[in-house]
């Protein structure tokens, strides 16, 4: 990455085709879900995909720049409350508004999303802005506290059903093309695919610019960066609203996946998830929270739930902590550390040497 | 006023206990700069051991066996062995091989610890709630004009208070308590003073997790209930108290013990009780961001 001007091949190639081509790949995977998998498979692929819009967001403030944050569930559940309140006021039984009418009623469930995310961002600065002066543990146990104020207020907020819940959160909206009406299942999955890619490369993009390079520097020495000129405070405020908005569009697409929203889905625990999520990927790999995310998810459904029915105790948790202590012993920097899967075609591909950043 | 007495009564014996909770907190982070998540789940097992302690005392000794000061002392002494060998085997086995790792794997290891022992708590002793047998018949002391002095109160703040000037002797008074001040100031100079700065740090958490168990005992006793996931919002509490006051400061968890108790009293009495927990960590982030030192704390720049 240390070439100056990239040609405007690279640019293209970076910026829309490797997008392009991997949202094409998902929504291929969507569709052979769509005709082959049963509904809880289905759920099970959509669970993995905010597992990894959230794991990626997380990345962003613990990974890259090295702030802890332990309440990233709070702004996931802006997200999901904001949209799914939207959905259900719009597309929702009974429903007396109307926002967009049908031949694009499919473009609601992303433009509430944004809703969603921006709403978490608002939420992330509101956090961010008095917390982020502080360091460290202090950092950390602030976020726990807004993550659990955030639940609390949502249980006590009568239009969203308190502690009763929100249900009836419905699928995004129709998508006709000619006679064919696409399944709600793929509608979701095509969403979610969406948000994915974008999360994904605005991070991998962002991570790699000037800014990015801004947020790195206050993870490795903020003393140094702060010398260097780095508005520090400023670089951990922005790092937490964009983590945030991307949180919130994980909080999204997980609202109209599971149609039912409740406060307690929310709690401490789903934070803990998300950075068991980072920390076994690597703090500062984005391809490594995707991996990551996509065993923390599967690991439980198609491994420890066998073992459970086994066994007859649910020992799901009991594996996931132990591997998060084991891990933090063993091998700190997690799976890939601060490197990515490109990092080894690279490796494989091209001669030893030269590419500084795989090595650190 | 009768009711606001009382309140205050019921307050400062609920911030008495999260006063010995927030105790082991700030010992250990004083000691290490960690916040020990695990502690709050050590409390678990504290009250966990003295669950299983007085049924297993009940059952041998039947008929003979009453409710009253030996038995509530056994209890005790049980819960704040077992709070002490699990925070010894946590710190040996988790915290001690980290030692020289960045303060993040440590913290993250130390919510690893307490998830993992709330989850394998579930497993091994029931996710459902267990009523705590009565160590101590409880009885008015002292009532009237609608004030109702009880005796778990009185025993409550007794015990308390007693543990804290003990602990305060330790620390003050004591070569032991010297070395831990020592450790706590700068870990490097003490080690090269020829304290055995491994040592100090499992004495620290020895008594912080056996000052947990006294917690425990008197949290069974007077809200007569325990599951396994007892110490996630007891344990957070108690932490914000020990941030409140200052967190490495002893006198600054007791008084954010209290003030927390207090609190939390008061908004449940003349407010809402479900704002019980937000409460808590309102009280955090105000106090985090007006006087991020605590109460009683001393703001550190950080140097180069």
């Amino acid at each position: 990455m240390t070439d100056a001007a990239p040609s405007p091949q690279t640019r293209f190639r970076r910026s829309f085709l490797a997008p392009t081509a991997t949202f094409a790949v998902l929504l291929a995977l969507g569709g052979i879900l769509d005709r082959t998998a049963n509904g809880y498979t289905q759920l099970i692929f959509l669970f993995m995909f905010v597992n990894m819009i959230l794991a990626l967001s997380l990345n962003l403030v613990n990974g890259f720049t090295g702030q802890f944050s332990l309440g990233h569930a709070g702004f996931m559940a802006v997200g999901a409350y904001v949209s799914g309140y939207l959905s259900v006021l719009t597309m929702g039984v009974g429903a007396r508004l109307m926002f967009l009418p049908q031949p694009f009623e499919f473009l609601n469930f992303p433009i509430f999303a944004v809703a969603g995310g921006l709403a978490a961002a608002a939420a992330g600065y509101l956090v961010g802005l008095p917390s982020l002066r502080l360091r460290g543990d202090y950092l950390a146990i602030v976020t726990l506290g807004f993550g659990e104020i955030i639940r609390v207020v949502l249980l006590n907020t009568k239009a969203v059903g308190g502690a009763r819940g929100m249900p009836g959160v419905p699928a995004p909206g129709e998508l006709v093309v000619g006679d064919y009406v696409f399944s709600p299942f793929f509608m979701n999955y095509l969403w979610a695919a969406f948000w994915l890619t974008t999360t994904f490369f605005v991070l991998w993009r962002l991570v790699r610019s000037t800014h990015g390079r801004g947020f790195q520097s206050v993870r490795e020495d903020e003393i140094a960066a702060e010398a260097m000129g780095v508005n520090t405070t400023k670089m951990k405020v922005q790092a937490f609203v964009i983590s945030s908005f991307f949180a919130g569009l994980a909080g999204a697409v997980f609202a109209s996946a599971t149609k039912y929203l409740n406060p307690s889905t929310f709690q401490f625990t789903k934070s803990v998830d998300a950075i068991i999520m980072v920390v076994l990927g690597g703090m500062g790999s984005l391809t490594g929270s995707v991996i990551a995310a996509i065993i923390v998810t599967m690991l439980p459904e198609f491994v420890l739930r066998p073992l459970q029915e086994y066994t007859g105790v649910d020992l799901r948790m009991v594996i996931y902590s132990l591997l998060l202590i084991i891990f933090m012993i063993s091998r700190p920097q997690g799976i890939f550390g601060k490197a990515e899967v490109t990092d080894l075609f690279k490796r494989l591909t091209k001669a030893r040497g030269k590419d500084g950043r795989t090595s650190a | 006023m009768e009711d606001f007495i009382q309140h205050l009564i019921n307050g400062v014996s609920l911030g008495s206990i999260y006063a010995l909770i927030a105790l082991g907190y700030t010992m250990v982070y004083g000691i290490l700069q960690l916040i020990n998540f695990a502690h709050s789940e050590v409390y678990m097992l504290g009250a966990f051991a003295a669950y299983y302690t007085a049924i297993g005392l009940g059952r041998a000794l039947g008929a003979d066996l009453e409710p009253g000061i030996v038995f509530f002392g056994i209890v005790l002494i049980v819960a704040m062995a077992a709070c002490g060998v699990a925070g010894l085997t946590i710190e040996r086995f988790a915290y001690r091989p980290l030692r020289q790792a960045p303060k993040l794997n440590t913290l993250i290891t130390a919510i690893g610890v307490s998830l993992f022992l709330q989850y394998t708590g579930q497993v091994i002793f029931g996710a459902d709630p267990k009523s705590f047998p009565t160590v101590l018949e409880d009885r008015s002391l002292v009532s009237s004009g609608g004030i109702d002095l009880r005796l778990f109160d009185v025993t409550i703040l007794l015990t308390g208070v007693a543990f804290m000037s003990g602990l305060h002797y330790l620390i003050h008074r004591t070569k032991t308590g010297k070395a831990m001040r020592a450790v706590s100031t700068n870990r490097q100079v003490a080690s090269l003073m020829g304290i055995n700065t491994d040592k100090i740090i499992s004495m620290t958490f020895l008594i912080g997790s056996s000052l947990a168990g006294v917690g425990s005992v008197l949290v069974g006793m007077k809200y007569p209930q325990i599951d396994p996931l007892m110490g996630l919002f007891f344990g957070l509490k108690a932490f914000v108290a020990a941030v409140l006051g200052g967190i490495g400061n002893l006198a600054g968890a007791v008084l954010g013990g209290i003030i927390m108790g207090l609190s939390e009293e008061m908004v449940v009495a003349y407010l809402s009780s479900t704002y019980r927990d937000a409460l808590a960590f309102g009280l955090l982030i105000v106090i985090l961001v007006f006087r991020p030192a605590g109460l009683l704390g001393k703001w550190q720049t950080e140097k180069v």
